[in-house]
């Protein structure tokens, strides 16, 4: 099922959470909304599962109109951040739940079939009869999206899916549903804050900050082409250095980085500490602190102008806290300054 | 080694609870009992089902049947709204709530009487559509629900207040209607606090005498609630005959405890860890 939000606004009492966003969703697709906390990302989401009305815009599913439909009739399957499993219901019963309050009449041995394929699917048989407090937090994601799922639904919609795990549960958790997806081939649409979640899982990101989409497009796309400095900065760790462009070279703080590309005048440059180099190059810097890593070392060093980088280096660099040296970068992203 | 614990330990906070327990609770009702059992079972039989007291039975009963019910409804409707919407004097309201466990019963009871009455301000205008209430069971059932009230609403209130309104929601996204979520999810969660406050509430009001004995008329046979039998014939001097009486209460607001008990441990059980 194709999802299209065309200029979707929504306002919370004084405060507007969504501004106007528009979005394609392609059908079978994996889709990350990726932002900070506040960027309006769950609202969106709620908004396509009908959980919270759209104040102005649209939401088509397929050719078909579905901002006024209630949300019991859209045919979404929706993943709570905790579950919201039924305390008083078994693990087979919550799955169940949407097959017995349907308009569609099923037997009761249909029923119990589907939630029998349903639990191996999801690798959970064997548990059908304890309660959601007898088993684990990945075990109660995995029957919350189970549940969902008993519906047949157009679209799944997970809210922060992982965001209540822990970190190892979580991985196993994230190659997991990305496998099932492919099975599937449902159109999919989760929400995260976390950068590392939406790239390893999704086929497209969409990036949101305050309420706006920012950037949208493949994991290679936002990560080698970010189109601001927001975007740069949220995907990872990244240092903003500020100089001014003549043909092709800024000067920064007593030495110079190669830029490509028409941008002149004061720029902001933001460099990943994986792209700089220590001993080489010609801007001095001075070590500040080093951080040892079971991959490597990573070097906090000052520039004269007094702003900071992150270098990442080889685990033997011979390096002592308050060596001076200078620093070369190696890859940047250059933006005009803003004032 | 034994974990230190804020509390003083077990043998002292176990002897004095059941000291308090005993002179407190099971010493007048083992004297109860006692001077009840001090009649043959014969006499005690015959005051016991004697006309008057089963036509007591059956109006206190079914009043606090009558006013446990309407409770429940508009207990639950109370708490509800308290939980779940913000309203200016919402504070007022819930303070409102427990206004007929502060008050005196008598008082209650006199006030109610006196708003009841034929001249008063609901009799009145009740009385011109046919409606009598002062002097009527109505009016027991009145002041039962009056006075117990509070009860399904202090009982439901935290449980509601802890009720993820996600449950509502993905209750929605599966398909259900409003009427299938509140039959299928919030009522069997809200079941253990609404039986906790229903046998309250219902042996609270099979207990109220001060509020009941101003607005019933009390008419043998047919407005005469156990409570005010079992206080006539304390008045005559009949202590035998009013401990028998009495224990009739005693035994059935046990009983319903009791069985309260064993149905909340029942629809709990999804809280146990295996």
């Amino acid at each position: 099922m194709k999802i299209r939000l065309d200029n979707v606004v929504k306002t919370f009492e004084t405060f507007r959470a969504v501004h106007g966003v528009s979005l394609d969703i392609d059908s079978g697709q994996l889709v990350a909304l990726l932002g900070p906390s506040g960027s309006g990302k769950t609202t969106i989401l709620r908004m396509i599962a009908g959980l919270e009305y759209a104040d102005g815009g649209r939401i088509f599913f397929g050719d078909i109109d579905a901002t006024a439909i209630p949300v019991r009739d859209r045919g979404v399957g929706f993943v709570f951040q905790n579950y919201a499993l039924f305390p008083h219901m078994t693990v087979g019963e919550n799955i169940a739940f949407g097959m017995k309050v349907s308009k569609v009449r099923r037997s009761r041995e249909a029923m119990a079939a589907r939630v029998g394929e349903l639990l191996d699917q999801v690798r959970l048989s064997g548990l059908a009869d304890r309660f959601p407090s007898q088993i684990s937090g990945g075990q109660r994601q995995r029957v919350a999206l189970a549940r969902a799922l008993a519906v047949d639904p157009k679209v799944l919609l997970l809210d922060e899916p992982f965001g209540a795990l822990d970190a190892n549960v979580r991985r196993e958790l994230r190659r997991w549903l990305r496998e099932f997806h492919d099975q599937l081939g449902i159109t999919t649409i989760f929400v995260t804050h976390d950068q590392e979640e939406a790239l390893d899982l999704a086929d497209r990101v969409v990036i949101l900050n305050e309420g706006r989409i920012v950037q949208q497009g493949t994991p290679e796309e936002v990560c080698r082409r970010p189109d601001s400095a927001f975007v740069m900065r949220f995907l990872g760790d990244a240092h903003r250095l500020v100089g001014k462009v003549t043909g092709g070279v800024a000067k920064v703080a007593g030495g110079t980085v190669n830029v490509d590309g028409p941008q002149a005048g004061e720029v902001e440059i933001l460099v990943r500490p994986g792209d700089v180099r220590w001993g080489e190059g010609d801007i001095p810097a001075s070590v500040i602190r080093i951080i040892d890593r079971p991959d490597g070392r990573r070097l906090l060093a000052r520039l004269d102008d007094g702003s900071d980088v992150e270098i990442d280096t080889p685990p033997e660099t011979a390096v002592a806290s308050g060596d001076r040296g200078t620093v070369r970068v190696m890859r940047a992203q250059v933006f005009p300054l803003r004032n | 080694m034994t974990r230190r614990r804020v509390l003083p330990g077990l043998r002292l906070a176990l002897g004095v609870t059941l000291l308090y327990a005993a002179i407190i609770i099971v010493l007048p009702l083992g004297a109860l009992v006692f001077k009840a059992a001090s009649l043959g079972p014969e006499d005690y039989w015959r005051i016991v089902s004697s006309g008057r007291a089963l036509a007591s039975y059956r109006v206190t009963v079914l009043s606090a049947l009558a006013a446990t019910a309407f409770n429940l409804v508009f207990g639950m409707a109370l708490a509800w709204v308290l939980v779940r919407y913000r309203f200016p004097g919402k504070r007022f309201v819930d303070a409102l709530v427990d206004l007929p466990f502060a008050l005196p019963t008598a008082v209650a009871g006199i006030a109610l009487t006196t708003l009841f009455a034929p001249n008063g301000w609901f009799g009145e205008p009740l009385a011109a559509i046919g409606v009598t209430v002062a002097y009527t069971p109505l009016g027991i059932m009145v002041a039962m629900a009056f006075t117990s009230l509070p009860f399904i609403v202090r009982t439901v209130q935290p449980v509601l207040e802890d009720l993820d309104p996600a449950l509502e929601e993905a209750a929605q996204t599966l398909g259900g209607s409003d009427a299938s979520i509140f039959v299928r999810v919030i009522l069997p969660l809200l079941a253990p606090a609404l039986l906790a406050g229903v046998s309250l509430s219902f042996a609270r009001s099979l207990g109220e005498f001060g509020a009941i004995i101003f607005i019933a008329g009390n008419q043998p046979f047919e407005t005469e609630i156990t409570a005010l039998l079992a206080f006539i014939r304390l008045e005559e001097y009949d202590y035998q005959a009013a401990a028998a009486i009495a224990s009739v209460l005693l035994i059935t607001a046990f009983l319903m405890l009791a069985v309260t008990n064993l149905l909340q441990a029942r629809a709990l059980r999804y809280t146990a860890r295996g």
